[in-house]
């Protein structure tokens, strides 16, 4: 199973998870992964965050994520993959982004986990602009250490 | 023709989503640069930016990348999704 979802509807975790754990018998093991917003952002000394909005570039986005996807298979041996990812205006609390990943082992879920989310980070073509006091709104950085973990997979 | 996008911070600088170019005379995304240049002037100032990351038909590339009637590229600034 390969499922990739870009949407502006929020997703039930559970009802996800469920999905992978449907797999077969020689399934051992589901890792998922949720990123939610947060209230306040790190990089500006922790200033609050009322709202963002996520920006993708349609037809991209879905190829990317495809991609990371296609590599995780080639690289363990997977049973399962499902990636949700949000766009449109957010709320502190909300739920953007969901891998999960179904194997026999948990190693490899696991692992495959992390892998994906590493690389949906740097490599899908998505943008967050924070809604702050005052009116004000800011585009969030791209941060250096994103980049560097993926080092790790080599 | 050649369609043009702009995402996230430098489409609001550019003023604009999508923009297209003639495709004749054009061969890379350089040219593509240049003709942006000439028309937009400082409202794409961004393409001087050494973050700029560039795709062509949906995949990334470069400024080397060739370009030819009837593709798509795409401008925009490092990703900060998930």
């Amino acid at each position: 199973m390969k499922y990739l979802a870009i949407q502006t509807v929020a997703f039930d975790v559970g009802e996800e998870t469920t999905q992978l754990q449907a797999l077969g018998p020689e399934l051992g093991a589901v890792a998922s992964f949720v990123g939610q917003m947060r209230n306040s952002n790190t990089d500006e000394g922790r200033e609050a965050v009322i709202a963002m909005t996520l920006e993708h570039y349609p037809g991209m986005a879905e190829k990317a994520i495809g991609k990371i996807i296609d590599k995780a298979f080639e690289r363990w041996p997977l049973l399962g993959v499902r990636v949700i990812h949000r766009v449109g205006r957010l709320l502190p609390g909300d739920p953007i982004v969901y891998v999960g990943v179904a194997s026999s082992h948990r190693t490899e879920a696991f692992q495959a986990c992390e892998f994906i989310m590493d690389f949906l980070k740097t490599a899908a073509p998505f943008w967050k602009k924070e809604e702050l006091a005052g009116k004000r709104e800011r585009w969030v950085e791209a941060r250096e250490s994103d980049t560097s973990k993926l080092g790790e997979w080599k | 023709m050649i369609n043009i996008l702009f995402f996230a911070k430098y489409r609001e600088q550019a003023g604009l989503a999508e923009t297209s170019a003639s495709a004749a005379g054009i061969h890379d995304v350089a040219a593509v640069i240049d003709y942006l240049q000439r028309e937009l002037g400082a409202r794409v100032e961004f393409l001087d930016d050494q973050q700029l990351l560039i795709a062509v038909n949906q995949e990334t590339g470069d400024r080397h990348s060739p370009v030819a009637d009837g593709d798509e590229v795409a401008f925009f600034p490092p990703v900060t999704g998930g």
